[in-house]
């Protein structure tokens, strides 16, 4: 139990340490490190309750995906001027009172939401949890997800495809002269539309590009 | 004191998988260069020791004595964690490698995601060292590898799932198991020659090899790197191919299990067979390194997104109806 407790400390102590540094570092990229060591920390944290898929699917999810993403577009901010302002500058201080007012107004939300849970009573009960311990945990979570709340997950999944169309069609823009490659075109080709015999005469040439 | 010899147990197991997987890796950049040479019709490195098998120490010894330059303008925390990160993460994968049905380190119930996350952390390290580096060329060789690893990551993805809808467990173990009637390349082959093909662009070898392409980026995300922290990004990167040589051979090559179910094959140690069926594919990864070219940037992001990407998807569909159809599906 001594070493649960250690490990759990030590995550939780990172994960806390590392989200105050996303937003106090001055550097961007340092920021999105920190975000990552965070993400890590979290699902070392989901995996030492037994939530060891969600654990995973953090990992690859946010880590492998989603914070690769973020680094890609934050490694393209000009190093020079990769200086967080928001501690930094005089000029940019009077955005912290609107700062500090939307994030008290969603801390307060976040404490009206938390105050006003209402839990079933037999949740309390381990014996009578929704939790089956004779099923792994995966198997557990994709017998509810695929049954009780099909309809949820499958509306999840249209919202997240409706969302991924969306930003391609915004960002899609059709370029005209671009030369694109048609490789069907490439492989089809035979040697009597490629290659042609010329008589070179003395003194004329031919005229090969038209 | 009873947590301590707790410890020393699991570090005991740990010192014994990975000193092997070290050796193996040096060996297996030797086999690299013969294999390379012998198609080129070269003799490749055989001085060093028989058959030149000690070339890779007498490297990695040449390394440990070069200098290491850290360059003045780096973010110098990042630039040397980076090789670190790589080194690490390629060899906290084989925690959960199975040898046999007992040899395993960490016999886990997500054991093909957490092979999966840790091959798709592999691109921090490469990240990290392009960035901090702060020049022109690693940087140009970080952001293409980060762009070519995450779209190949999910075609590979895709593919796992395939083999999951076959076997109904996460575990590595139980997916070796499933195989004992017939191994997953035959039903699956398509998909084993698309997860290949993905194994090489997610470890960025030839012919996907454009974060560190020469002609073009000195050497991409390593160009300021040198000597130990050279050597670390070399050691790593071979760790990963390794490594998803035996994820090939755990996926669709029946893992530990021997080839015939028969009385003198059974009696050899899976472990033996596993190293084989490793070996068989890290040949193959260097016949291809050393037969095809190198494609074009935005070729490879075409093959990746669209080509294999719908074609597993295709694939996942096709196993998933065929199984639900002959009622084949594993419900435990």
């Amino acid at each position: 139990m001594i070493a649960h407790a250690i490990f759990f400390y030590t995550f939780s102590i990172i994960a806390v340490v590392s989200a105050i540094m996303v937003t106090a570092s001055k550097n961007t990229v340092h920021s999105v490190f920190f975000l990552i060591l965070d993400f890590i920390s979290i699902s070392c944290l989901f995996i030492m309750i037994g939530a060891e898929f969600l654990g995973m699917i953090m990992l690859i999810v946010y880590v492998g995906a989603v914070a690769v993403l973020f680094l890609f577009v934050v490694m393209m901010l000009n190093v020079a001027q990769q200086k967080n302002q928001w501690f930094a500058g005089q000029s940019t201080s009077k955005h912290i009172p609107v700062g500090l007012i939307i994030s008290t107004l969603i801390f307060f939300e976040i404490i009206i939401v938390i105050g006003g849970w209402k839990y079933k009573p037999e949740i309390f009960d381990i014996n009578n949890s929704l939790v089956n311990t004779s099923v792994s945990n995966t198997h557990s979570l994709g017998q509810i997800l695929y049954t009780d709340y099909i309809h949820v997950f499958q509306i999840s999944g249209m919202i997240l495809l409706v969302a991924m169309i969306g930003a391609i069609v915004l960002t899609f823009r059709q370029r005209s002269g671009v030369k694109r490659q048609s490789y069907i075109k490439q492989i089809s080709r035979e040697r009597v539309e490629g290659v042609e015999v010329l008589e070179v005469q003395s003194n004329k040439g031919v005229k090969i590009d038209d | 004191m009873e947590y301590l010899s707790i410890v020393f147990q699991e570090v005991y197991k740990i010192l014994f998988l990975l000193v092997p997987v070290l050796v193996s890796v040096a060996m297996i950049v030797w086999l690299d260069r013969r294999v390379w040479a012998f198609v080129q019709k070269r003799q490749g490195p055989n001085v060093v020791g028989p058959f030149g098998l000690l070339q890779s120490l007498a490297d990695a010894l040449k390394y440990i004595f070069k200098e290491i330059i850290i360059p003045s303008s780096s973010n110098k925390v990042i630039f040397i964690l980076a090789p670190i990160v790589t080194m690490t993460l390629a060899l906290i994968a084989w925690a959960v490698i199975p040898f046999s049905a007992t040899q395993v380190l960490a016999d886990i119930n997500v054991g093909i995601l957490y092979l999966f996350a840790v091959s798709s952390l592999g691109v921090y390290g490469i990240i990290m060292g392009g960035w901090a580096s702060n020049s022109k060329y690693p940087f140009l060789g970080a952001i293409r590898s980060a762009a070519q690893m995450v779209s190949y990551e999910v075609s590979i993805g895709v593919i796992i799932i395939n083999v999951l809808l076959c076997v109904g467990s996460l575990n590595l173990n139980d997916i070796v198991i499933a195989q004992q009637k017939m191994w997953f390349v035959i039903p699956l082959f398509p998909m084993f020659v698309i997860f290949f093909i993905s194994a090489l662009a997610e470890t960025n070898r030839p012919p996907f090899d454009l974060p560190e392409a020469e002609a073009e980026l000195v050497a991409g995300y390593q160009t300021e790197y040198s000597g130990m922290m050279y050597a670390m990004f070399w050691l790593g990167e071979y760790a990963n191919i390794l490594l998803m040589c035996a994820m090939g051979a755990i996926l669709f090559l029946g893992g530990w299990m021997s080839p015939i179910d028969v009385y003198p094959f059974t009696l050899v140690p899976g472990a033996i067979w596993l190293i084989l069926k490793i070996l068989l594919l890290f040949i193959l990864f260097a016949l291809v390194k050393a037969i095809v070219p190198r494609y074009r940037y935005d070729q490879l992001m075409r093959l990746g997104w669209k080509v294999f990407l719908p074609l597993s998807l295709i694939w996942v569909v096709l196993t998933a109806s065929y199984l639900f159809y002959f009622n084949l599906l594993p419900v435990n």
